[in-house]
């Protein structure tokens, strides 16, 4: 970036995009370089889903665009005009728990939970992809969601619970 | 009605707001006029800043502001106000921003400020930096000589050396803990809001947040009433969180600077320009006589820190605590780096130090040809031999018992390589874990009102460790209330006085704070009680009655109660509010510690070198479990860090640069769903009369004490390689 003029340097234009999060439906202006999860998080003040480093590599900010699972820090929301977005705000219904929410708390799948809204979006994405039928697949399957205080057993239980009761 | 709820089960009073996105982190206050704020990082370890260009960042529309050492706005000139409640005795804190000078890599050099975060993002990258390098130290084994040695409370006892050298089997290696960091899932973020009447509210990511408050008070020179810390939620801390970290004074800053309100949330990488488990090199020493029995212990240590502060924790004497032997003597130094100063990371010099212990004690074993778990039972310990003090409890026999029977320990062959399943080599390992049963002086807060519902309030963080619960376990249980009918508030700094969350002493801590608080409701109940007409308790003492079910009730004729709210009704009082400190007496006579016996399976595909570890049973005494459930989690976590840390967990720094080559949570390997199979936690039963009244001991630390080694030394056991630096890589296996 050696001596760039100031002139030279403009931000880029925002840009209307719709998005349907939770079921509502929003018109939001944003930048083309602003991620899903920014503009979830900071136009939407949907703050439940986390951003726990920005490259893809931890799974915190996993949400459902569409019914599949996606990082929305590697997804800019300028190319997701007219999706539908779930979030971990959009999951219960009526104040009723999702039943992966309620196996999280049942099984004490988390500890601290910043990476739970991620790796409950990610169990709800498992889930209806159904490939994942082991312990040991839904482990391989929910291998890009990263939990420090190390509640992967619990988490796995939680999952293999709403499965069942699914099925 | 049962109000019985401590040792119970229950699932986390905190959960419906974790699983449903409503629990805010210090990131989620999105408040109006929030400003984003984003940092420059040194790109060198050592050196000054001998120009510093912002102007093209200043021209971006939107940027309000960019800081630099130049231009900020007032901070404290003397080290003791940069001092936290935790930081190192000895030192100079680092102040960012505070001058041209270059400390370590990662450096916050210049903060900017704007209307969006993607726009200060972007400004910052337009700044213009040049450095004087002065070509900083990173590398351990290069500063090792000029090491200085640290004094440690553990003193020398008998004549180490000479029972060394004249020992029958001898056993003399070092081991290598390379720099690991915390990575919490959060990142270290701060959100710092004017409220009315010029205060201050800083929603921060802490382990303490009167520490963070005292401090900004601090350097800020502000008076206490006009500033806030609020942390009520912690994506994880792990010791990351103990002392204030740099987001938090830029935060501040800015906030002082553009009279805005000013988030700043941390980019991973510039994560690990904060603290870390020190490199450590570790020197074992074992004497032994045939028969098991220890001559001498020689512990040597050698860790890192930065160039201006001296932070060191115990990696020496733990063997004192486990292992009999007459000659002992151990050396602890410091290496001074290039590098941020070093931090507590859970079990702070135990993770470490015990895994090098527990290492040296299974190649002791296999050199006695005696199996690692009679090994350990010879040199059993009743004592604290640094302190010559008996414990307070002590089961670690029954965690070796307990341990091995649910692992299956006794079909062990202890051959090396004599194990197989299929095509893969099995390795079984086990180590022991020790940890120290620490407690505070802390204040809560209860607020009883006529309703039955009762508030419990103070400044503890809950980290993750299930603090909100077992508070919430522990008050119902003290005020015979229904769990449901009492919350809890935390992470405030204006609340009762707290220590930081740190050390596994919380969970003690406010129980007995509770506990003390609940004895001072229940008297002015009793008061009111008695009141009543014809009062069955109008005979009782305090210390006679106890609150049950939702009563008062007398000790002796259960049948004698009185409700609470008829009581509080009777005596026209709406609330009853109390706010009281407990000071633990000290233990005479006794140390107190948790003990564990972990026991690891790995299996390992030779030919393309994966290693799994497909078994751990951890054997935990740790005095009484408030909630098997919570302290369970914390045991699996602790668990999952000694895997982490034996198989993936490595700062990788290029010395040439002193820069770090895997600042992120993809080439920092940290476990993931997949690696992480069979875990089995057990509690084993230890009632404590002496340490504290409820005889609680803590469970955070506990579970990663040994757990490395286990499965180090399972390593060794499927593969017959010893590898003593870790991280264990399958390259390592075939060198």
């Amino acid at each position: 970036m050696a001596s760039q003029s100031a002139e030279s340097i403009a931000v880029p234009a925002k840009i209307e995009v719709s998005l349907t999060v939770n079921g509502v439906a929003a018109k939001l202006q944003v930048a083309p370089w602003t991620t899903l999860l920014d503009a979830l998080r900071d136009h939407l003040d949907l703050t439940g889903t986390k951003k726990g480093c920005d490259h893809g590599q931890c799974g915190a900010c996993t949400v459902l665009v569409d019914g599949r699972r996606v990082v929305s820090c590697l997804t800019l929301a300028v190319m997701k005009d007219g999706a539908e977005v779930t979030t971990v705000e959009g999951l219960a219904k009526d104040g009723v728990l999702h039943p992966v929410q309620q196996a999280f708390i049942d099984h004490d799948a988390f500890q601290c939970g910043y990476c739970t809204p991620g790796q409950i979006c990610s169990a709800v994405g498992l889930i209806a992809e159904g490939k994942a039928k082991t312990p040991e697949e839904i482990r391989e399957l929910m291998s890009g969601n990263l939990c420090r205080c190390g509640a992967y057993q619990n988490i796995v239980a939680a999952i293999r619970q709403a499965m069942e009761a699914r099925s | 009605m049962s109000t019985t709820y401590i040792g119970t089960p229950a699932s986390r009073v905190d959960g419906p707001a974790k699983v449903t996105g409503q629990a805010k982190y210090a990131a989620d206050y999105n408040v109006p006029g929030l400003l984003y704020g984003a940092v420059l990082s040194s790109t060198i370890a050592k050196g000054r800043i001998r120009r510093i260009d912002t102007r093209a960042a200043r021209a971006v529309p939107g940027v309000v502001d960019v800081l630099t050492h130049e231009n900020r706005p007032k901070m404290a000139e003397n080290d003791k106000a940069w001092k936290d409640d935790v930081a190192p005795e000895k030192g100079s804190p680092f102040r960012p921003l505070g001058d041209d000078r270059v400390l370590f890599n990662e450096q916050p050099v210049a903060f900017v400020i704007a209307e969006d975060w993607e726009t200060a993002r972007f400004a910052a990258t337009l700044i213009e930096i040049e450095y004087q390098n002065d070509h900083g130290q990173t590398d351990l084994e290069a500063a090792r000589a000029k090491a200085f040695v640290v004094p440690k409370p553990e003193k020398p006892r008998g004549d180490a050396a000479k029972a060394f050298a004249s020992a029958e089997i001898k056993h003399d290696a070092e081991y290598f803990i390379p720099t690991e960091h915390h990575n919490p899932m959060e990142l270290f973020a701060s959100t710092a809001v004017w409220e009315e009447g010029g205060k201050l509210t800083v929603y921060e990511k802490t382990q303490g947040v009167q520490n963070v408050q005292r401090f900004l008070c601090n350097v800020f020179g502000l008076k206490s009433e006009n500033v806030k810390v609020m942390s009520p939620y912690m994506g994880g801390g792990f010791g990351a969180g103990l002392r204030p970290q740099y987001q938090v004074v830029l935060a501040v800053l800015g906030a002082i600077a553009t009279k805005r309100p000013v988030r700043l949330v941390l980019t991973r990488q510039q994560m690990y320009g904060l603290g870390y488990r020190p490199a450590t090199i570790e020197r074992l020493r074992l004497g032994a006589k045939r028969d098991g029995s220890l001559d001498a212990m020689m512990h040597d240590a050698t860790a890192v820190t930065s160039s201006f502060e001296q932070f060191s924790r115990n990696d020496t004497g733990w063997g004192d605590l486990l292992y009999k032997a007459p000659n002992s003597k151990h050396t602890h130094k410091l290496a001074m780096l290039d590098v941020p100063t070093s931090s507590d990371m859970r079990a702070p010099g135990a993770a470490t130090g015990v895994y090098a212990l527990e290492s040296a004690m299974d190649e002791l074993a296999v050199a006695l040809k005696m199996d690692p778990v009679e090994l350990r039972l010879r040199c059993y310990s009743d004592k604290d031999q640094n302190e010559n003090l008996p414990y307070t409890s002590k089961n670690l026999r029954e965690c070796y018992e307990q341990g091995a029977q649910a692992f299956g320990w006794e079909k062990r062959n202890p051959a090396p390589r004599s194990m197989r399943d299929g095509s893969e080599l099995v390795g079984w390992g086990m180590a022991t874990g020790v940890w120290e049963a620490l407690q505070m002086p802390a204040a809560v807060r209860i607020a009883l009102s006529a309703n039955g519902h009762a508030e419990i309030s103070c400044a503890a963080s809950d980290i993750g460790t299930g603090t909100y619960t077992i508070m919430a376990q522990v008050a119902a249980e003290m005020l015979g209330l229904p769990i449901e009918n009492v919350s809890i508030r935390l992470g405030d700094s204006s609340l009762p006085n707290t220590p930081v969350e740190g050390g596994s002493w919380m969970a003690a801590t406010v129980s007995h704070a509770i506990l003390v608080t609940a004895n001072e409701i229940k008297g002015d109940l009793l008061a009111a009680a008695k009141k009543i007409n014809g009062s069955p308790l109008a005979h009782e003492n305090p210390e006679d009655v106890v609150l049950s079910d939702g009563s008062i009730m007398s000790r002796k004729n259960p049948s004698r109660t009185v409700r609470i709210v008829e009581a509080m009704r009777e005596a026209g009082l709406d609330r009853i509010e109390k706010e009281k400190t407990h000071q633990f007496e000290q233990v005479k006579g006794y140390v107190h510690n948790t003990h564990s016996a972990v026991f690891a399976e790995v299996k390992i595909d030779e030919e393309i070198g994966v290693i799994r570890v497909t078994r751990v049973v951890n054997a935990v005494a740790a005095g009484r479990i408030l909630n098997p459930k919570t302290a369970g989690s914390q045991i699996l976590g602790g668990v999952v860090w000694g895997i982490g840390m034996a198989l993936h967990e490595e700062t990788a720094y290029d010395h040439r640069f002193g820069r770090i080559m895997n600042a992120n949570i993809a080439e920092y390997h940290v476990p993931a769903h997949a690696d992480i199979h069979d875990i089995q936690v057990i509690f084993v039963d230890e009632p404590d009369g002496r340490v504290n009244p409820f005889g609680i001991k803590g469970v955070g630390e506990i579970g990663i004490v040994g757990a490395a080694a286990a499965i180090a030394n399972a390593i060794y056991h499927a593969t017959g390689v010893r590898v003593r630096d870790l991280p264990i890589t399958l390259d390592k296996l075939n060198r």
